[in-house]
């Protein structure tokens, strides 16, 4: 399993493996919104928490379709699956993998960005935390998604189509995370709550994304 | 004569030709009779004048517009457990339905909220989750549309309206903490207090339950369709091969 | 060791092969032959458990199948060693060294999959084989731009696995140089008569 989960890193490292997209996208995105919205740092203030969540939201669904799709066009997911790991394992860890490659990225880079967006200072701690606590519930809800559409040939916008409801109550709980945080109000429930989406989603989707994976290698 | 003889496809259609005449004329009488009633024949609400009556198109259609979901849920479990055929593509009859009910419920909201808060939409948790609700429809039936193998459609769409189920709860819970909102409380409870005044009651009622029907009868028809689209299909691989 | 009884296999809901029964014990090859379309892959993919059999049985020991299918499932930007060792760990570690000298992939190790040639590639497929310790061997096509060399070179590995007690199934069109095989005709056993498949019942 370990070996899985090296190969995952060592293959979104070497060149062509798209590590660095999905955090160019968010400086972008931190850059862009600014400039649409106006310099006025109140207004930038108020919808930082907003903007952070989203757009690390939209950074990670960018490479959600390679979690599965590259391992199910070369043959390697057949592979793995007459392999002696559980596909649940093989799930988790991919989706591990893409939180290490893009979720822990965005989280740490967050901060920087947040500048930009004129983020109270109260809420840095808590943007930082809320993304280490609500990324992985967005690897993990992603890959399930990518389980469904590694069958079709043209399934990125589809997978997006799926994946960002999905999405709702983890964006809702970090963005009022960071909110709350911002304007130094009480954020334990929202806090536990994004935690606890994270967990339950570690804990329950892989048995539903391998058996996705079933049905599409059948 | 266990009721698992209605999933068999052939008695379905059987069953489903009977019932279909009954349940359009049924559908047709109920939604005549409650919507004739509900817009000429009760008095205009003293503060909301006339555009109270929009509620005999909204309060059905957004009740519908769950049921069709759970009725989705429902017969997508029986085909992960039981693998019936006719179950996984009444699931599939049902979404566009749901989709519809949903749309008509956000619509007649609007065209509500305008005169009565000043507004045509609000971040309202009711509006916000219906709106969440139509994204869910979206993505079932996209994913429907893209697998060209029937069973494997079936499989995967299951299994994202089962988690899907669980995540649209999830954002119900979400939205609700995310803002308090101006929508009234239930149109309908079991707390008479609560309700609204029964002038309005009785006919909202016959509304609703012409709606139900006006369900089962598009699900019925629409999944004739298919049973009937899935024939052609394996008649026609069938000649392929032969 | 690996017998099937009454074996039904289907592919995209059609049954394609039906009444399959045979057996090989430890040290025996099975050579499967059939035009194209006759469902060898799909009866190697139902062996390999990545679908379940339309009808009938097939026993096979638990967790002793290696399954090599059309596509190698390298990755290009690894090298040789590290794409064979990855496969080696997932097994439970064995040493790689064995099976890149068996397959002549030693003075490749360090070369990157992307650039080698699609005969190099096959043979590191194969490669995999001897790293995943299993006697159950099913191959697709495992000859498919292999030269004339490179599969006397493979027909040597599957021959030293079979003197090892290991057992294959393997799906090709050329002659292996393997006389001591079987070969099974699948023509017999392709299916006339379109199984119901659950919901043909609905208009019988």
């Amino acid at each position: 399993m370990k070996a899985l989960l090296l190969r995952d890193l060592r293959l979104a490292f070497r060149s062509g493996g798209g590590f660095g997209l999905g955090l160019a996208f968010f400086f972008l995105l931190s850059v862009l919104v600014p400039l649409g919205v106006g310099p006025e740092g109140g207004t930038l203030a108020r919808i930082a928490p907003g903007i952070l969540w989203v757009g690390a939201l939209l950074a990670c669904l960018l490479s959600l379709d390679r979690i599965f799709a590259l391992d199910f066009e070369d043959g390697s997911l057949d592979l793995l699956a007459t392999a002696p790991i559980p596909l649940e394992a093989v799930v988790a860890i991919k989706a591990l993998a893409h939180w290490i490659v893009t979720g822990l990225p965005l989280t740490l880079i967050a901060p920087g960005l947040a500048i930009f967006l004129n983020l109270p200072p109260a809420g840095y701690p808590w943007l930082v935390l809320s993304l280490l606590l609500g990324t992985p519930a967005l690897s993990i809800i992603g890959a399930f998604g990518a389980t469904l559409t590694v069958g079709l040939r043209r399934g990125g916008l589809l997978l997006s189509l799926l994946v960002l409801p999905l999405y709702v109550p983890t964006l809702i709980f970090g963005g009022e995370v960071v909110r709350r945080g911002a304007e130094g109000m009480v954020l334990a429930t929202p806090l536990a709550l994004l935690a606890a989406i994270s967990l339950g989603a570690a804990a329950l989707l892989p048995f539903a994304a391998a058996s996705a994976i079933r049905v599409n290698l059948r | 004569m266990s009721i698992w003889e209605y999933a068999n496809p052939k008695k379905f259609m059987q069953t489903s030709a009977w019932a279909l005449p009954w349940a359009v004329g049924l559908t047709v009488i109920l939604l005549v009779v409650g919507l004739v009633w509900g817009f000429f024949f009760t008095p205009d609400d003293y503060k909301q004048g006339s555009t109270v009556k929009i509620i005999y198109l909204h309060v059905p259609s957004a009740m519908m517009a769950i049921n069709a979901w759970v009725m989705m849920l429902v017969t997508s479990l029986i085909w992960i457990v039981r693998r019936h055929h006719v179950s996984a593509l009444a699931a599939k009859a049902a979404a566009p339905v749901g989709l519809t009910f949903t749309l008509i419920a956000l619509v007649t909201g609007a065209l509500w909220g305008q005169p009565m808060w000043g507004t045509w939409w609000a971040w309202d948790p009711r509006l916000t989750s219906f709106l969440i609700l139509t994204l869910f429809y979206f993505g079932y039936m996209a994913l429907w549309a893209a697998i060209e193998d029937p069973d494997t459609a079936a499989d995967l769409t299951s299994i994202l309206c089962l988690v899907g189920s669980v995540f649209a709860l999830l954002s119900r819970y979400a939205v609700l903490f995310w803002n308090q909102g101006l929508h009234q409380g239930a149109s309908l409870s079991l707390d008479k207090e609560e309700n609204v005044s029964d002038v309005f009651w009785q006919p909202l009622v016959i509304c609703i339950a012409g709606f139900i029907l006006l369900f089962v009868t598009m699900v019925l028809l629409r999944t004739r369709t298919e049973i009937r689209a899935r024939r052609l299909k394996a008649l026609l691989a069938r000649e392929r091969v032969a | 060791m690996l017998s099937t009884s009454d074996l039904a296999v289907a592919r995209g809901g059609v049954t394609v092969l039906q009444g399959l029964t045979f057996a090989l014990a430890p040290g025996q090859a099975l050579i499967l032959r059939g035009p194209n379309g006759s469902g060898k892959t799909t009866l190697l993919r139902s062996l390999a458990g990545l679908q379940p059999p339309a009808g009938g049985a097939f026993h096979l020991p638990p967790d002793s199948v290696a399954y090599a299918a059309h596509a190698d499932g390298l990755k290009s930007t690894l090298t040789v060693a590290e794409n064979l060792s990855f496969w080696s760990q997932i097994y439970g570690g064995p040493s790689i060294d064995h099976a890149l000298t068996a397959l002549n992939l030693t003075q490749l190790a360090r070369r990157r999959a992307g650039e080698l040639s699609a005969g190099q590639k096959r043979r590191l497929g194969l490669a995999r084989l001897l790293v995943t310790g299993r006697s159950v061997w099913l191959l697709d096509e495992p000859t498919v731009s292999l030269d004339v060399a490179s599969v006397a070179l493979f027909a040597d590995v599957v021959r030293a696995h079979l003197t090892k007690g290991g057992l294959a199934v393997i799906a090709t069109h050329v002659d292996l140089g393997l006389p001591e095989a079987t070969i099974l005709d699948l023509d017999p056993y392709r299916a006339r008569v379109i199984q119901s498949t659950g919901f043909d019942e609905a208009f019988a």
